[in-house]
């Protein structure tokens, strides 16, 4: 115990230090409010705006989760048939990588307008087509990573393809699956903002973001900011963690428990 | 254990340097003939070229045989051998295993393979890794235990069967690719260097190891090395592969008697067994000029 707040000792001093030195130093310099509130503004208008603030995170997190689940389960599904059948992998993989180069929350104002602005499903299928690339990339070279010499042994044994993949395929395809999860946490939570961006119901960060820098309320834009971060690093904590239950036996979670 | 082992076999195997595979094969050696492989060939096309890797090779191995495959580099000894496994198909020819086609005899697991690398799975612990082969086959949980158990008491490892395999040695982790190619307990071991990786301390212990476990199970061993020392040591017969085109040049009965241990490596027929292996490798084109000369040297690389 003591040796992990060593550990984290130094991460904590500098968070607390540089809180402190921006309240310093907007006092200081006398920066404009509307420019760069206070901390001390900002936990302000958490105090003002608790019922809002909590309202929209939680919808936003909603959309955000709801998305992730559905371009996940998109995402897993393409990959398991594109790799059973090379076939389809070989004529999908190209066009699945280029559409993951295209920004795809550019098409954040059709969605809205496909699945109904005001409704939540518009902001999901924003973040599940988001998250469904790197999902369908990733563990499609994980499934097919598995070395040759393992399935060359599966081959003396005579086992099914089904024996393969689940005994070699999937567990070898678990490093990717993880790292997809990660960029696609990251990728939802940017997903719903944006979406909610381009309208939608006032109670979610992202219109909270857009209608208080817009009368100028930027303690409050901050405090939604701070929200969605907070809210971001807590679902990529939650699939690390996950990731750590999962596959104790990889090299990164090995390497992490021993250092 | 040992209550499962057909008796035959079993005694094949202690006796050693039996005159195996004599031309012909009579009634009763038809069904002690576990491998016979016939005209088998193999072309390989890159591109355009083609290139003959195996020519003509004929071999047989009889039940409780412990045969080395070995040759120079790229002679196609690990080809053979995967054949031998439909690993691989022969471009021409035909292989029996245990009496019947090479691709029947791999669906009824009648052999087990053992690699250079372990090939074990990261995400299994040593047990649940040699139990992988009963889990293809559908044993049942408790049989599966009870079985790995057995064989992990074979190779000496009962103790690490709760670790993962990246905590283990190399030597151990090949201890344990063994004992998962006999945990279905078949009749024909394939071997493709698997101590190739391995320091030369921990390769002759190896080696010891690999003589114990085959005495005790009386499996027949087809071993591919390019090891002369380990190939003199283990053998019953060692055959001789030329380089590309690969074909079996030579076949040397190695009559040194068992059990072998350390000694055995220090005894004058063991020095002359290396010699005979390293000159019969070395091959006729070689022989006129160097012949004197390849004697003296095979000596004088035996004394270090």
């Amino acid at each position: 115990m003591r040796r992990r707040l060593a550990y984290y000792l130094p991460t904590i001093v500098v968070f607390v230090g540089g809180i402190l030195l921006w309240e310093l130093l907007v006092r200081a310099l006398n920066i404009e409010r509307f420019l760069l509130p206070r901390p001390t503004d900002i936990i302000g208008a958490f105090g003002d705006n608790w019922e809002l603030l909590r309202n929209a995170g939680i919808n936003t997190l909603v959309e955000a989760v709801g998305g992730f689940a559905i371009g996940l389960t998109a995402g897993l599904a393409a990959a398991l048939a594109t790799s059973r059948f090379a076939v389809a992998r070989s004529a999908l993989l190209p066009f699945a990588i280029a559409a993951n180069a295209v920004p795809i929350v550019a098409f954040a104002p059709i969605m809205n307008n496909w699945f109904g602005v005001t409704s939540p499903l518009s902001k999901m299928m924003i973040v599940a087509v988001l998250v469904f690339f790197p999902v369908m990339i990733n563990v499609v070279r994980g499934l097919v990573s598995a070395d040759a010499a393992t399935l060359e042994l599966m081959r003396s044994y005579a086992a099914s393809e089904l024996q393969i993949l689940r005994r070699v395929r999937i567990p070898a395809a678990l490093p990717y699956f993880f790292t997809a999860l990660k960029v696609g946490a990251t990728l939802s939570l940017i997903g719903a903002i944006v979406g909610e961006y381009f309208g939608g119901a006032s109670e979610a960060l992202g219109r909270v973001i857009v209608e208080s820098a817009a009368f100028l309320r930027f303690s409050t834009a901050w405090a939604a900011i701070i929200i969605a971060a907070a809210l971001g690093i807590a679902f990529y904590l939650l699939i690390t963690a996950l990731e750590r239950v999962a596959m104790p036996w990889h090299a990164s979670v090995r390497g992490a428990r021993e250092g | 254990m040992s209550a499962r082992l057909p008796a035959d076999v079993g005694s094949v195997g202690v006796s050693g340097a039996s005159p195996v595979a004599s031309a012909g094969s009579s009634a009763s050696g038809a069904d002690r003939q576990i491998v016979a492989v016939r005209g088998v060939q193999k072309r390989f096309s890159i591109g355009g070229d083609t290139t003959l890797a195996l020519e003509e090779v004929d071999l047989r191995v009889e039940a409780g045989e412990f045969v080395s495959l070995i040759g120079p580099s790229g002679c196609g000894k690990s080809t053979l051998l995967r054949i031998i496994g439909d690993l691989t198909a022969p471009s021409a020819g035909s292989v029996e295993v245990n009496g019947k086609p090479a691709h029947r005899a791999r669906h009824d697991r009648d052999y087990g393979i053992v690699f250079q690398a372990p090939v074990l799975f990261d995400w299994r612990t040593i047990d649940s890794n040699v139990q992988l082969p009963l889990e293809i086959v559908g044993t049942p949980r408790r049989e599966r235990a009870q079985r790995a158990s057995e064989m992990l008491a074979l190779v000496e490892l009962s103790d690490f069967r709760r670790h993962h395999p990246w905590q283990l040695s190399g030597g151990m982790q090949q201890r344990a690719a063994i004992a998962r190619a006999l945990v279905l307990e078949p009749r024909l071991l394939l071997m493709d260097e698997p101590f190739g990786a391995l320091d030369e301390m921990t390769r002759e212990r190896m080696n010891d190891e690999l003589l114990r476990i085959w005495e005790r199970t009386g499996t027949t061993v087809i071993f591919v090395t390019h090891s002369i020392p380990e190939a003199v040591f283990l053998s019953s017969r060692v055959v001789i592969m030329s380089p590309r085109p690969g074909r079996i040049t030579r076949i040397i009965p190695i009559d040194l008697p068992r059990p072998r241990d350390d000694a055995t490596r220090e005894t004058p027929r063991y020095f002359e067994l290396v010699t005979e292996v390293r000159e019969a490798l070395r091959g006729g084109e070689l022989r006129q000029p160097a012949q004197g000369k390849a004697a003296d040297e095979a000596a004088g690389r035996l004394g270090t």
